[in-house]
C-alpha cells in the first residue's frame, strides 16, 4: 500500500497493523453514519420542529406562565437533588476506593442498582411507600407533610434515579490514584479534613465535576419517574419534560418542541463543558472513564 | 446484610489503613443507601410478598406478563448486540483515526445519557413515523419501524449507544501498538491480528458495554412509549404493562412484575460485577 | 426582531415577576382549588376556571385560584387514591369515580345522585375524524372492519375515551346483529384487528392519526374530534356521525375527604355547581361538550351537533357491571387480545 516504505517486512508489519485505506473509508463511514442516523438527525429533529414557526413563536413559548413555573420547578429540584448526591458520591468513593473491606463488592452493586432500575419503578417504589394506602402514608398525612404529588416526591425520584452518576464517576478515579497522597500528607501532620480537601479533592475535581455534570442532565431530564409521582397539577408539579409532554398533547407541537430544545441546548452544553474537561484534563478523565 | 455478619468478625471487617474517616463515609454511603434506595425498594418487595408466592407465580406466569417481559428482553437484547457491534466499530474510528469532525463525533456519543427520554421518543417518533424523513424512505421499501418492536430497538440503540463506546473506548487507547507488531511479524495478516489479537483483549470491555447497555434497555419507558404502538402481545414493554396494571388500580400485579425485573436487573448487574471482577484479574485493568 | 427579542425578555421578566408575587399572595388570603380531570377537558377547564373565579370574587369578594391537573382518566383516578389532594373530580366514566370512592371512601358511594342528570353536566358522544374528502368512504361501523381500514383508538385499560368507543362499537353490532352479544364480540374483535397502534390516551391517539398520518379513521369524542379541526385546519379532516353511537357522560364530583381537610368545600360545592348555570353550559357548549340543558347554551353551538341514535350506558347494565365484565384483568378486552385468535 505505502510506496516509501524501506524494506519489504515493514510493509508488512504495516499491512498487518493498520487497516487499507477502502477499510479505514468503509469503517469511517459506517460509524458515522450510524451517528448521523441515531444521534443527529434526532437532535436536529428537535430544533427544525421548534422553530418551524420562526424565532419570535420560539421565545414566546418559552414565556408561558407554566412553562416557566415548569422550568423553575426543574431548577429547584435537580438543586436539591444534585448536591445530595454529590456528598453521598464522594463519601461512598472514599469509603470503597480508599478502603478494603469486606462486602464491598456486594455494596458497589446496590450504589449501581437505580441505574438498571426502570424509571417507572423508581416512581412506583416511592408511591408504594408514601401513598394514601401505605403504611406511612396516614401518618404523614394527619402531620400534613406532603411526599407524592409535590416537591418532595419529586426530589426523591430524582435523588433515586440520579444516586449512582457521582460515586460511578469517582470510584475508579479514586481507585486509580491510590492513598499515597494522603498517606504523604497524613505523615506530614495534616488532620483527615485537610487532607480531603487540600489533596484528594484537587485531584478529583475534574472527574468529580463531569459526575456532577452527567448528574444534573439526567436529574433534568428524567421523565418516567417523576411522572410517576407529580401528579401533574399544571404549573405546581410539571417539570420541564413533563411539560414537554403536555404541551405535545395540547396538539401545540412547536411550543412542545421549544422546551424540548431548552433541554437539548442543556444536554448540548454538558457535552461541551465535558468536552472542555476532556480537552485540559484528558489523563485524569480518561482514567474515571475506566469502568 | 452481608455487613452484619461479617462485622461480627470485626477484625477482619477491613484491611487496616492509616486513612482517616472511614466511619463517617461508610456511615454516610449506608445511610444514604438505606433511605433513598434500600427503604423504598424493600417497600416494593414487602408489597409483593404481601400476596403469596402462588397467587405472585399466577400473576408474573400471566401470559401478557411473560409476553411484555419477552418483548422487553428481546429488543433490549437486539439492541445490545447492535450496539455492540456498532459501538466498536465507532470507538475504533474515534481511537484510531483522524478525520474532519472528530472532536465533535466524540462528544456527540454521550448526548444520550443527557438528552432527556422522552424528547428522544418524540424526536426518534417524528423522525420514523411513516410521514417522517426516515420513515418515508424506508415506507416504499416496505419497512415499518415506529409502532413496531423495530422502533422499540431504535429507542433502545439510542439510549445505550454511549455505554458500549464509553467502555470499549478507554480499553482500545491504552493497547501497545507493540502487540500488533508482535503479531504482524510472527506472520499474522490484519484480519488474524484483529480476529485473534485485538478483538479477546477488548471482549470483556465490550461485554461490560453490552451488558449495560442491555439493563437500561429493558428497563427503558419515557423514549419507548412514543414509538412503540404499545398493542398487546406485540409491542407492549413491561413497564407500559407495570403503568397499565396501574391504571387498573391493580397494584398486586405492577408490584409483582416489578419485583421480578427488579430482580432481573440486580442479577444482571451482579453479572456486570463478575465481568469487571473477572478482567481486572485477567488484564489488570484497574488497580 | 431585536424589539422583538427585547419585548420577549421585558414579558419573561414581568412573568417570572407576577410568578412570584401571585406564589406570595397564594400564601396570604388565597383559596385554592385542585380540579382533577382527564385529557380533553384542558381548554374547556381553562375558560371554565376564569369565568368562575369572576363570578366567585363578585358574590363573595374572595379570589380563587383553580388548578388542574389533566391526564388518562384512569392515572388521574389512580394519582387520587394514591393521595393527590383534589377538591372535585371530574373524570371521563363513572368507573373511574366509583373507584375512587370505594379505594379511600373520600367520595360517597351515592355521589352520582348529587348533582343533575347523574353528575354529568354535559355529555358528548363517538364520532369518527376521517382524511379530507374521505378518501375510503367510511360512512358506519361496518366500514372500519373492511381490509383496506386501519383504525385508531387508544387503549381502554388506560384511556376513557377509549372505553367509550369500545362500548359504541359494540352497542352497534349488538343492534345490527338483533341483540347477539356473540356477534358483537367478534365484531369488535375484528374491529380491534385493525387497530396499528394503542396510544395510552386520547390525545396520544389523537396525535398519531393527524400528525405521523396513520390510520384511515380514528375514533374520538365528538368535542376532541371538532377541536382538532379547530386546532389542526378543517382542510384536513372530515367528521362522520355513524348511526348508533354511545351517550358518553364524564362525571364531576367532590371529594368530600378532601375538601374538609382543606376547607374548601364551600367553594368547590359551588365550583361543581357553576358547570350547571347558564355560563357553565354555554362554555361546554363552546368547547363541543352537549350541555345538559342546551336551552342555556347559544342555539348556535348546539346547531353544531348532528342527530344520532344513542344508546346509554343503561343498555350495558351501567358501569358498576360494564367495567368489570368488558375491561377488568381477564374480561372481554383481555380475551379479544389474546394471542393466536
Amino acid at each position: 500500500m505505502s510506496l516509501d516504505t524501506g524494506s519489504a517486512s515493514a510493509a508488512l508489519v504495516r499491512a498487518a497493523t493498520s487497516e487499507t485505506r477502502l477499510a479505514r473509508s468503509i469503517l469511517i463511514v459506517v460509524a458515522l453514519g450510524f451517528v448521523v442516523l441515531f444521534l443527529l438527525l434526532p437532535l436536529a429533529t428537535v430544533f427544525i420542529e421548534a422553530l418551524r414557526k420562526g424565532p419570535a413563536e420560539f421565545v414566546a413559548a418559552l414565556g408561558d406562565p407554566e412553562t416557566l413555573s415548569a422550568i423553575l420547578l426543574t431548577l429547584t429540584v435537580a438543586g436539591i437533588a444534585v448536591p445530595l448526591n454529590l456528598v453521598f458520591g464522594v463519601a461512598a468513593a472514599w469509603a470503597i476506593a480508599k478502603f478494603e473491606f469486606k462486602g464491598k463488592a456486594f455494596l458497589t452493586t446496590l450504589i449501581d442498582l437505580p441505574f438498571s432500575v426502570s424509571p417507572v419503578i423508581s416512581g412506583l417504589v416511592f408511591v408504594l411507600l408514601f401513598g394514601a394506602n401505605s403504611a406511612l402514608g396516614p401518618i404523614l398525612q394527619s402531620y400534613g407533610i406532603k411526599i407524592l404529588f409535590a416537591v418532595p416526591g419529586l426530589v426523591l425520584a430524582t435523588v433515586f434515579v440520579t444516586f449512582p452518576f457521582v460515586a460511578r464517576e469517582l470510584i475508579p478515579l479514586m481507585q486509580e490514584q491510590g492513598t499515597s497522597d494522603e498517606e504523604a500528607a497524613l505523615s506530614l501532620g495534616a488532620t483527615g479534613w485537610q487532607t480531603f480537601w487540600h489533596v484528594t479533592l484537587p485531584n478529583i475535581k475534574w472527574g468529580l465535576l463531569y459526575g456532577v455534570l452527567l448528574c444534573n442532565a439526567r436529574a433534568m431530564g428524567e421523565f418516567g419517574a417523576v411522572s410517576v409521582v407529580s401528579g401533574h397539577i399544571r404549573g405546581q408539579t410539571n417539570t420541564m419534560p413533563l411539560q414537554v409532554e403536555i404541551l405535545y398533547n395540547e396538539y401545540n407541537f412547536v411550543a412542545a418542541f421549544a422546551v424540548a430544545a431548552l433541554l437539548a441546548l442543556l444536554a448540548l452544553l454538558t457535552l461541551v463543558l465535558k468536552t472542555a474537561l476532556e480537552l485540559r484534563y484528558s489523563d485524569e478523565i480518561a482514567a474515571s472513564r475506566r469502568h | 446484610m452481608a455487613f452484619r455478619s461479617s462485622s461480627r468478625r470485626r477484625w477482619q471487617f477491613r484491611q487496616p489503613s492509616v486513612i482517616p474517616g472511614f466511619g463517617l463515609a461508610l456511615g454516610v454511603t449506608l445511610t444514604w443507601l438505606i433511605l433513598i434506595v434500600l427503604i423504598p425498594i424493600s417497600g416494593l418487595i414487602w408489597r409483593s410478598s404481601g400476596l403469596g408466592w402462588s397467587q405472585f407465580i399466577q400473576l408474573t406466569l400471566d401470559p401478557r406478563t411473560v409476553n411484555a417481559l419477552t418483548i422487553s428482553f428481546g429488543t433490549a437484547f437486539i439492541a445490545a448486540v447492535v450496539n455492540l457491534v456498532f459501538g466498536v466499530v465507532l470507538a475504533w474510528v474515534l481511537v484510531r483515526y483522524r478525520f474532519p469532525g472528530k472532536r465533535v463525533i466524540d462528544a456527540m456519543v454521550d448526548l444520550p445519557f443527557a438528552l432527556p427520554t422522552a424528547v428522544a421518543g418524540i424526536a426518534l417518533t417524528t423522525l420514523y413515523a411513516p410521514n417522517g424523513w426516515i420513515g418515508s424512505l424506508l415506507e416504499p421499501l416496505g419497512i415499518k419501524v415506529a409502532f413496531t418492536p423495530a422502533g422499540i430497538v431504535v429507542a433502545l440503540v439510542f439510549v445505550g449507544l454511549p455505554f458500549v463506546v464509553r467502555t470499549v473506548q478507554p480499553i482500545m487507547e491504552e493497547i501497545d501498538k507493540e502487540v500488533e507488531e508482535a503479531a504482524a511479524t510472527l506472520g499474522a495478516n490484519r484480519f488474524q491480528t484483529i480476529s485473534r489479537v485485538l478483538l479477546p483483549g477488548l471482549l470483556p470491555a465490550g461485554l461490560t458495554g453490552f451488558a449495560l447497555a442491555f439493563a437500561r434497555g429493558v428497563g427503558e419507558y419515557g423514549s419507548v412509549i412514543f414509538i412503540a404502538g404499545n398493542l398487546p402481545y406485540v409491542s407492549e414493554i413491561a413497564p407500559l404493562l407495570i403503568i397499565i396494571r396501574l391504571e387498573e388500580f391493580n397494584y398486586a400485579a405492577a408490584t409483582a412484575i416489578a419485583s421480578v425485573m427488579l430482580l432481573l436487573s440486580f442479577i444482571m448487574l451482579l453479572v456486570i460485577n463478575m465481568i469487571q471482577a473477572w478482567s481486572r484479574g485477567r488484564y489488570g485493568n484497574v488497580a | 426582531m431585536s424589539s422583538n427579542r427585547l419585548a420577549g425578555i421585558v414579558k419573561l421578566a414581568f412573568v417570572v415577576g407576577s410568578l412570584q408575587l401571585g406564589s406570595i399572595g397564594l400564601a396570604q388570603a388565597d383559596t385554592t382549588i385542585l380540579n382533577v380531570s382527564y385529557d380533553p377537558t384542558r381548554e374547556l377547564y381553562k375558560e371554565f376556571n376564569a369565568a368562575f373565579a369572576e363570578k366567585w370574587q363578585a358574590d363573595t369578594g374572595e379570589t380563587v385560584t383553580i388548578q388542574t391537573s389533566h391526564g388518562g382518566s384512569g392515572k388521574q383516578a389512580r394519582s387520587v387514591i394514591d393521595g393527590l389532594e383534589a377538591d372535585v373530580v371530574t373524570l371521563a366514566l363513572e368507573a373511574d369515580i366509583d373507584a375512587i370512592a370505594h379505594a379511600t371512601g373520600k367520595i360517597p358511594a351515592d355521589w352520582k345522585a348529587r348533582h343533575e342528570n347523574d353528575s354529568a353536566p354535559y355529555t358528548s358522544t363517538i364520532v369518527f375524524l376521517v382524511r379530507k374528502g374521505n378518501p375510503k368512504g367510511i360512512k358506519d361501523w361496518s366500514d372500519l372492519v373492511r381490509d383496506d381500514v386501519q383504525v385508531i383508538t387508544p387503549n381502554p385499560k388506560t384511556s376513557g375515551g377509549a372505553r367509550w368507543n369500545f362500548l359504541a362499537a359494540w352497542a352497534w353490532a349488538r343492534a345490527a346483529n338483533n341483540g347477539d352479544d356473540a356477534k358483537a364480540q367478534e365484531y369488535v374483535a375484528q374491529l380491534f384487528k385493525h387497530v396499528p397502534v394503542l396510544d395510552t390516551g386520547a390525545r396520544g391517539a389523537t396525535t398519531t392519526f393527524v400528525q405521523r398520518g396513520l390510520g384511515d379513521v380514528l375514533l374520538a369524542w365528538e368535542n376532541e374530534a371538532y377541536l382538532s379541526l379547530e386546532e389542526l385546519g378543517p382542510d384536513n379532516f372530515d367528521i362522520v356521525t355513524p348511526s348508533i353511537s354511545i351517550k358518553a357522560e364524564p362525571p364531576v364530583a367532590l371529594v368530600d375527604g378532601n375538601v374538609d381537610a382543606k376547607g374548601t368545600r364551600k367553594v368547590a360545592e359551588a365550583y361543581l355547581n357553576y358547570l350547571y348555570s347558564d355560563v357553565g353550559q354555554k362554555i361546554a357548549a363552546k368547547h363541543y361538550y352537549r350541555p345538559f340543558k342546551p336551552e342555556l347554551a347559544d342555539p348556535a353551538d348546539i346547531k353544531r351537533f348532528a342527530d344520532v341514535k344513542l344508546v346509554t350506558i343503561d343498555e350495558f347494565g351501567g358501569w358498576k357491571e360494564a367495567q368489570p365484565k368488558f375491561f377488568a384483568d381477564g374480561g372481554i378486552f383481555d380475551q379479544i387480545y389474546k394471542p393466536g385468535q
